[in-house]
């Protein structure tokens, strides 16, 4: 073997150092590629919803920049001398009432059934529960709407809208005339409540199962119920995920189109009667719609509506991303 | 206030594996009783099941019987949370609860035992669990900051005064120091022995010096190998453990030549 030539950096072995220099040359390519491969990947959904803010923004712009009579011409629904902010107002209304409905009514429920998942059920029925729940997920939500018009709002509810209007009708949320169909925004807020469990149920479920465990023995060592351990260390290491959670399913809520297209009976007005027909709309169902019918001027007014739509969700999001960061300095592992 | 504990037979086991096999002994009241032996061993599993804490883990279960006072503690009409609010335990890492006040924390479980407590009581009784602990002198200017705020000897010294507040009979400490830098460990080794006098405590260490200094008597608990379940070697005085024990793998661990 002749040591004296081989340069420090080399192997002394003479046939090996050619193999490894190929083996790491080959790494790198690899290396190189797969940084290609993920910067591309992550490069994608900016340039994807980019396209979409400005696809939105730019083909608002004429309806925005329209006058109002040029929008009462190419809009059936538009009131004289309305402007397009007027016009939204009632939408963007509607639609943040029936998602706020649903998130009244769903995260309860979901808090729950995760903490029954996480910390009651027995290890087998805990998991099954945890699929059915995953599966309500993969319901489409055609079928939702339609069970929700034709059982849940024809039978199951209306008997209860009824009584409701009957009993608390001087509530402004249940007055005025309760709907003979059951197709009021009560309805839209249950089925879409239904639609929007599976991934708060499904978020709670995972930070409830992470608290941590000193936490919870903690609890139980000072003489602690399993509700107290709950109440104690459960609940409050997972209070934001409980808010982050909820605002996963208030977006989702928001932009769920063809649920509320097939139950509700719509309406343009700021009105808090949900037993009512013909009351309010969703932004996303209005553009569903009217889409078919419009041209021109009109289309672009239902773009404005989605711009609308696009930034409530977007805030939304963000909150709850926020929340969600803000949450880790709050993990209690300490 | 502080009780006497016989436990007889005692098999413990997890599912079908047999964890910690046939242990007898006697913890006698106001006295500090370690146990002390190699990972694994079984000596955290033994005193878990002092206060039924092992039941946490699910399939987890015991044979034979552990009385406090003449009571069993697995008789069929007794409830593992009474158990729990008469012996309290102390953790190997301290875990105040991160989202309470120093204050709350001190009350977390009184407020559970009794709901109502007024709020002079309250007071007396914060000032009189963290004077207990050693820690009023160095939080009572900020008793409704984060307990998570402290450092790590205080926190476990607050665990401790959250144990105390409820008047346990017993106290169980399961490596309480184990975390702890030298001078906080000192602090609890003192705390201790201030605490003897009216509990009775049961202390697991891996440390000997530890359980040489602050105990009264010493358990010594030994494993034959992976997969066996964990026993009792040897219980006496802790001088008699320390200087001449009737074993010799207990001569052999406390002597420093294995574990």
């Amino acid at each position: 073997m002749t040591s004296t030539v081989t340069s420090p950096d080399t192997e002394p072995a003479a046939p090996r150092p050619p193999r490894r220099r190929r083996t790491r040359a080959a790494d790198r390519g690899v290396n190189r590629v797969f940084r290609w491969v993920a910067t591309g990947s992550g490069v994608v959904i900016l340039a994807v919803l980019a396209a979409v803010a400005i696809f939105l923004v730019v083909q608002a712009l004429p309806a925005i920049t329209a006058s109002s009579d040029e929008l009462g011409g190419a809009v059936n629904r538009f009131g004289e001398g309305e402007s397009l902010l007027g016009f939204t107002g009632p939408l963007v209304f509607g639609t943040l009432l029936a998602a706020a409905l649903a998130l009244v009514l769903a995260t309860p429920v979901a808090v729950g059934i995760a903490l029954f998942i996480s910390h009651y059920a027995p290890r087998r029925l805990a998991s099954a529960l945890g699929y059915v729940v995953d599966l309500l997920a993969a319901v489409p939500s055609v079928v939702f709407g339609l069970w929700g018009f034709l059982v849940l709002g024809q039978n199951v509810l209306k008997p209860i809208w009824a009584w409701l209007g009957d009993v608390a009708g001087w509530f402004p949320l249940f007055s005025g005339q309760v709907s003979a169909t059951g197709k009021n925004l009560a309805t839209v807020a249950v089925v879409l409540a239904v639609m929007i469990l599976p991934i708060i149920t499904a978020v709670c479920r995972e930070v409830f199962l992470q608290t941590p465990r000193l936490h919870e023995e903690a609890a139980l060592a000072l003489g602690a119920t399993r509700w107290e351990v709950v109440r104690t260390a459960v609940l409050p290491f997972g209070r934001s995920g409980i808010v982050s959670a909820a605002m996963l399913g208030l977006g989702r809520a928001l932009g769920e189109t063809m649920a509320v297209l097939m139950i509700l009976s719509p309406g343009f007005l700021y009105s808090f009667k949900i037993l009512a027909a013909g009351q309010q709309q969703t932004i996303a169902a209005y553009i569903a719609a009217d889409f078919p019918e419009a041209s021109g001027l009109g289309v672009n007014t239902l773009i404005a509506t989605g711009l609308a739509l696009f930034v409530i969700t977007l805030a939304v999001n963000m909150f709850a991303r926020w929340i969600v960061a803000r949450r880790k300095d709050f993990s209690g592992a300490n | 206030m502080a009780q006497r504990i016989d436990v007889k037979d005692l098999n413990i086991y997890y599912g079908d594996f047999l964890a910690v096999q046939d242990v007898s002994m006697t913890i006698e009241p106001k006295s500090v009783t370690a146990f002390i032996g190699p990972s694994g061993c079984g000596k955290s599993t033994f005193l878990r099941t002092l206060n039924r804490m092992h039941e946490v883990i699910p399939g987890a279960r015991v044979e034979g019987t552990v009385e406090m006072e003449g009571v069993d503690l697995y008789g069929s009409d007794v409830d593992p949370v009474a158990v729990r609010r008469n012996v309290g335990m102390v953790f190997q890492r301290p875990n105040p609860f991160p989202t309470m006040s120093i204050r709350d924390n001190v009350l977390a479980g009184v407020k559970l035992n009794n709901k109502r407590i007024s709020k002079s009581d309250a007071d007396d009784l914060v000032e009189s669990s963290l004077r207990g602990a050693n820690l009023w002198n160095e939080v009572k200017d900020r008793l409704d900051r984060p307990g998570s705020g402290l450092s790590g000897g205080q926190q476990q010294r607050l665990c401790i005064a959250r144990a105390i507040a409820v008047k346990p009979q017993v106290l169980l400490m399961d490596e309480p120091c184990s975390a702890l830098d030298p001078i906080s460990t000192l602090a609890i080794e003192d705390l201790i022995h201030e605490l003897k006098n009216d509990y009775t405590i049961v202390i697991v260490t891996h440390n000997m010096q530890q359980a040489a200094r602050v105990s009264d008597r010493t358990a010594f608990f030994n494993i034959a190998g992976t997969g066996k379940p964990g026993r009792l070697v040897e219980m006496n005085d802790t001088a008699t453990i320390f200087s001449s024990p009737r074993e010799q793998a207990t001569e052999d661990y406390v002597s420093g030549r294995f574990g």
